[in-house]
């Protein structure tokens, strides 16, 4: 028997053993590459997550407790582009793993107890449908039961285009649910990675109490190609980065990937939610 | 099979029929509420021209003709005055009411100046200021979208846009005053949005509401803009395709051959509809209509899921061993 990585992103990776990093061009050693968290040991360059892996990395030691992973979309459009959308989905499910996506679940950090929910950019660009959408209203309304708090961790293109305007009234529904968790006086703390974009950002992905960055990841409104086709230019470059983002006033923080649990840890801690006062409890 | 098919089959979530939208829509002769009510359905793609055609009435065409004494309030009280949003506090019926609107020029002068009706952050956040002194005066609140799509150039991601949008779809979830919407013209993803999350929401019958542009669909799913016409065809986004995804609650009839036939016609149909909407939610105090609006876009959404959760899978013994 051939011993496995626990995880890894061993698919997309040129070599088994080793990975270019796209920034500094360094040939980083897998084992290394993944022993630090996947950031680059040479320039900090991070690499994309998947969301399993971004769980183990933020989350209390086997405090994870995945809810609603059944949670499968329909094809509401009959939607065929260059295949049809259930075939599309049918693909991602296989080269994932995960039902679609976001991975949701109950689970503490840092001692405090918390909803999670982590997006992941590797199924059909971590699009948010009908799933992505329940399965975080879901995780909002059960911190409202629980009285506890929220994290979630964006990696999104914005919405998926083959649910069409149902997909767009996601932002809406979780946005609601999201209301609630703030009149209840409950924190809900937005962590951004790389990309957000799109409906997800103009969502709740902008709504933290505090929202905070992974260095360098793309962080904006409008896709490249709409920009291009709308107002036939490019945005500058360095537009549309954390850094960028920060500077404007838009995120609170951008924090490293090695420090992302302790800092949520100290926001969900100081931010607690006040003893008793239950009037909003489902 | 039919959408409706389509939306029940395998659907454990919440089946609901399309024309339910938020329960309480009266089947009058002003509203369609049932997409099999019309007669000939335009295509896709003829109701994306019908809805963007240049003459189209327009936010302040139907302002003035649907509403009396429209006094327009401007700025964000932060950065500027957007062109594309106009927004005030008008009469409709004897009652005081705030209106927001995106607002297209009908030419090109009048475009350039509305920006073609792309509104920049500091639009969202004057349509918030007002949101906020329909709440505080107990004010009904009407919008009217007709937009391609937030502006999404470089001084909007600089001001903001995706912040913009999230804190007005944010203040109206939770505004404690009634929300009637009604899309005009174009609905374009999630700046419409932005004015878009109502009590009721109703839509001109030739009027389009989409997650992305047909343009934006096919330059990306098929790698070429020419193919509009058949993303306009997959991304259902003409209005009885919107009722039938329970997207709209109801359509508002045009005149024949389109709104930009007759604006007046138009606006007095527009008003029909509107007038009773307001009426009934006028009825209706804070909890109850915040509660329902809530539900009115939790239902939204097709998903399946299965009956019983399969077991997760067994981990390996060395997953165990480790404690992963």
């Amino acid at each position: 028997m051939r011993l496995r990585m626990p995880f890894g992103r061993r698919k997309e990776l040129p070599s088994h053993l080793w990975t270019q990093c796209p920034d500094c061009g360094e040939m980083l050693f897998n084992k290394q590459l993944v022993r630090n968290m996947n950031v680059c040991t040479k320039c900090d360059h991070h690499f994309k997550l998947g969301a399993r892996e971004r769980i183990e990395l933020l989350v209390d030691k086997g405090s994870f407790v995945e809810h609603d992973a059944a949670l499968r979309s329909a094809d509401p459009l009959g939607f065929v582009d260059s295949k049809p959308y259930p075939q599309r989905i049918e693909a991602a499910r296989v080269k994932g793993g995960a039902n679609d996506a976001v991975i949701t679940g109950t689970a503490t950090i840092g001692g405090a107890p918390t909803e999670v929910a982590v997006m992941d950019f590797e199924f059909i660009g971590g699009s948010m449908g009908s799933v992505v959408g329940e399965k975080i209203t879901r995780a909002a309304e059960r911190a409202l039961a629980a009285h506890s708090s929220l994290v979630i961790v964006s990696s999104s293109g914005g919405a998926r285009m083959q649910e069409g305007a149902l997909a767009l009234m996601q932002m809406a529904k979780i946005v609601a649910a999201l209301g609630r968790l703030a009149d209840a006086g409950l924190p809900y703390v937005s962590v951004l990675t790389d990309p957000t974009t799109g409906g997800v950002l103009a969502s709740y992905g902008s709504l933290g109490d505090v929202v905070l960055a992974e260095p360098k990841a793309l962080i904006g409104f409008s896709g490249a190609r709409v920009t291009d086709q709308t107002i036939g230019e490019r945005l500058p470059a360095g537009f549309q980065r954390s850094e960028f983002v920060l500077a404007h006033g838009f995120v609170d923080q951008v924090v490293p990937r090695a420090q992302l649990r302790d800092r949520i840890a100290f926001f969900l801690a100081s931010l607690r939610p006040s003893a008793g006062d239950a009037r909003w409890s489902l | 099979m039919s959408m409706t098919d389509r939306l029940l089959r395998g659907v454990t979530l919440r089946p609901r029929s399309p024309a339910e939208g938020n329960g309480e829509v009266p089947a009058n002769g002003y509203l369609i509420v049932d997409a099999a009510e019309l007669g000939t359905r335009v295509s896709a793609w003829e109701a994306v021209k019908l809805a963007r055609e240049l003459h189209r009435p327009h936010a302040l065409d139907v302002i003035e003709r649907v509403f009396s004494r429209f006094q327009e309030l401007h700025g964000d009280r932060s950065f500027r005055d957007d062109p594309a949003v106009v927004g005030g506090i008008a009469e409709l019926d004897g009652r005081s009411v705030v209106v927001v609107a995106q607002q297209k020029g009908a030419s090109t002068e009048e475009n350039i100046q509305r920006n073609f009706g792309m509104p920049h952050p500091e639009g969202y956040r004057k349509g918030i200021r007002l949101y906020r002194l329909a709440e505080r005066f107990h004010l009904p609140l009407v919008t009217l979208i007709d937009t391609p799509g937030a502006y999404p150039g470089p001084e909007a991601e600089e001001r903001g846009q995706a912040e913009a949008i999230a804190r007005s779809i944010e203040t109206m979830t939770r505004l404690r005053t009634p929300i009637v919407a009604i899309v005009l013209g174009e609905g374009g993803s999630g700046g419409a949005l932005a004015l878009g999350v109502a009590d009721v929401v109703l839509a001109l019958e030739n009027a389009i509401y989409s997650v992305i542009s047909p343009e934006g669909c096919a330059a990306i799913l098929w790698r070429s803009a020419s193919e509009a016409e058949r993303a306009a065809k997959a991304l259902k986004l003409a209005g009885p395709d919107l009722l039938e995804l329970g997207i709209v609650d109801g359509l508002i009839p045009e005149p024949k051959g389109g709104a930009h036939h007759d604006h007046d016609a138009t606006a007095a149909s527009i008003k029909a509809a509107l007038v009773p909407q307001l009426d009934r939610l006028s009825r209706l105090g804070p909890a109850e209509l915040l509660a329902a609006r809530y539900e009115r876009f939790r239902r939204m959404g097709v998903v399946v899921e299965p009956a019983t959760e399969p077991p997760a899978p067994k981990r390996p013994w060395w997953k165990r061993m480790l404690g992963r």
